[in-house]
């Protein structure tokens, strides 16, 4: 199990072919408070870089874009009337959506643990 | 997402404050203002439940001087629709500055100084951050030479609000037992002196403290000291303002925009409805008389999605009939709450409105406002 970021924050955890997409920590504290998440279709596909949802906070909208290509197989409900997942917990309860991941090779452009934590200091 | 850079900008008296207070530090109206603290949600809710504290420092407080009171009153009353001569000592009013076409140049609210603070012919002007050098300058244009119009970079303005501000405000002064709201007067808060009024943009009790610069630092510790005052951000300030229906200047209203079309009606002073004598006042008067064509209206949106400025609202066949001005998720009314320009015929409570978002239409209905009760102090006569 591999966890990759985004340039632009977002998460992609890496069980075999499934990916788990979220935003990171960083992304949801310099966002605030989330009041609303537009969730993508189960079933859509979408190829690396295009908007798949939108979370936004009391404040502003912001694009969540693939982070690899895929098709969306499950998405988190609970965030429809519980946004503020993910604030409390980006990283496990707030996941926003799962991708039948097209390439695994695709993860190898993407920042580690350590050049996110360097992306974002 | 990475925060903007601020060298350019203008730094209130608290700037220092808000960065050791872990502000989020953003660009307003040409000044580095903390968007939030902890977070906008808490600020909000700390704000209806207790008192929070607001620099609002980069307004415009502008002290008008003629040579006695009738004179400046006349002259603010050619610039202003508001019935300003019938304001008595440590009153205030909010109004509307008018341009010849009638449209919105700011808004603003005009104070006449308790006898005790003032000699006769000052008034006191706040008018908003991003406007204030417009302002002065198309005020000038127009006022005769014996009224002066000051604008005060020397003075820093606090607002403390919420329910609980005059119970916090009161440990250190006697001026809240004296006022009532939208009125004003001095004090000495903590060894500070301060003019005092009982007024504010989030629907609560609250106060506003003009105070020097350079006390405004110990104003500000001494007050978040008190455990039912935080301090809180432009974010919480927004959201406040628009739960209790209140219009944002370049957003809600604009120089485009007459006061009868945004609802603004209550600006206009009503022996001033049937004198004119204003400054834009043929174009208001005839807009008056006509009605407008289209209003502002409070909506209320179905389902959780913020419904944002700029946002289309269309009709049945997909006509576009008018547009969001403000917008967001209302913590208070938890709803998704906006302001917006409808046509005049469907201004009225209850009608269904339809907002597109992302290409998506968001049912909504014009609601009555405030979206969040007001709990202004009235005095008991």
């Amino acid at each position: 199990m591999t966890t990759r970021y985004t340039t632009d924050h977002e998460y992609v955890r890496a069980e075999g072919k499934i990916g788990t997409v979220g935003i990171s920590s960083f992304a949801q504290e310099q966002l605030g408070d989330i009041v609303f998440v537009e969730l993508p279709a189960v079933g859509a596909s979408f190829k690396k870089g295009e908007e798949v949802a939108v979370v936004e906070s009391v404040k502003a909208a912001s694009e969540i874009y693939a982070p690899v290509s895929g098709t969306v197989t499950e998405i988190n409900e609970t965030l429809s009337d519980e946004p503020g997942l993910i604030n409390s917990d980006p990283a496990a309860a707030g996941w926003i959506f799962k991708l039948e991941l097209a390439d695994e090779a695709e993860l190898e452009g993407l920042m580690d643990e350590a050049a996110y934590a360097d992306h974002t200091a | 997402m990475a925060a903007g850079a601020q060298t350019d900008l203008l730094k209130t008296a608290l700037y220092d404050r808000h960065v050791d207070a872990g502000g989020r530090m953003v660009e307003f109206g040409g000044y580095a203002l903390p968007v939030q603290y902890a977070g906008i949600v808490a600020e909000h809710n700390h704000t209806r439940e207790a008192a929070s504290l607001f620099d609002v420092s980069h307004m415009g407080q502008v002290v008008v001087t003629g040579p006695d009171h009738k004179t400046t009153i006349a002259a603010l009353e050619a610039l202003t629709p508001a019935d300003l001569a019938s304001l008595e000592p440590g009153q205030m009013r909010y109004t509307v500055l008018l341009n010849d076409e009638g449209g919105i140049e700011d808004d603003l609210i005009i104070t006449r100084p308790a006898k005790e603070q003032e000699p006769d012919g000052v008034m006191y002007m706040v008018v908003n951050a991003a406007r204030k050098h417009h302002d002065l300058q198309f005020i000038r244009a127009k006022a005769t030479a014996e009224v002066t119009f000051d604008l005060r970079d020397d003075l820093a303005l606090i607002a403390l609000q919420g329910p609980r501000a005059a119970e916090a405000l009161g440990k250190h002064c006697e001026i809240t037992e004296k006022l009532g709201f939208m009125q004003a007067g001095p004090t000495v808060i903590g060894g500070i002196a301060a003019n005092v009024s009982r007024s504010g943009y989030t629907g609560e009790d609250g106060f506003e403290l003009s105070v020097a610069n350079k006390d405004a630092p110990a104003l500000f510790d001494l007050l978040v000291a008190d455990p039912l005052v935080e301090p809180a951000g432009l974010g919480a300030r927004d959201s406040l303002r628009l739960e209790a229906g209140l219009c944002l200047y370049g957003h809600d209203m604009t120089d485009t925009v007459d006061p009868v079309s945004a609802s603004l009606l209550f600006a206009i002073g009503k022996r001033r409805r049937a004198e004119g004598g204003f400054t834009g006042a043929d174009a208001v008067l005839a807009r008056v008389a006509s009605g407008p064509d289209d209003k502002r209206v409070g909506i209320r949106f179905e389902g959780r999605q913020p419904v944002r400025e700029g946002a289309e609202l269309v009709d049945a066949g997909g006509t576009v009939i008018g547009k969001i001005t403000s917008g967001t998720f209302a913590p208070t009314a938890q709803a998704s709450i906006a302001m917006g320009y409808v046509p005049a015929e469907i201004a009225k409570e209850g009608e269904p409105v339809t907002a597109m978002v992302r290409g998506k239409p968001i049912a909504g209905t014009i609601a009555k406002m405030p979206f969040v009760p007001q709990r202004y102090y009235r005095k008991p006569a």
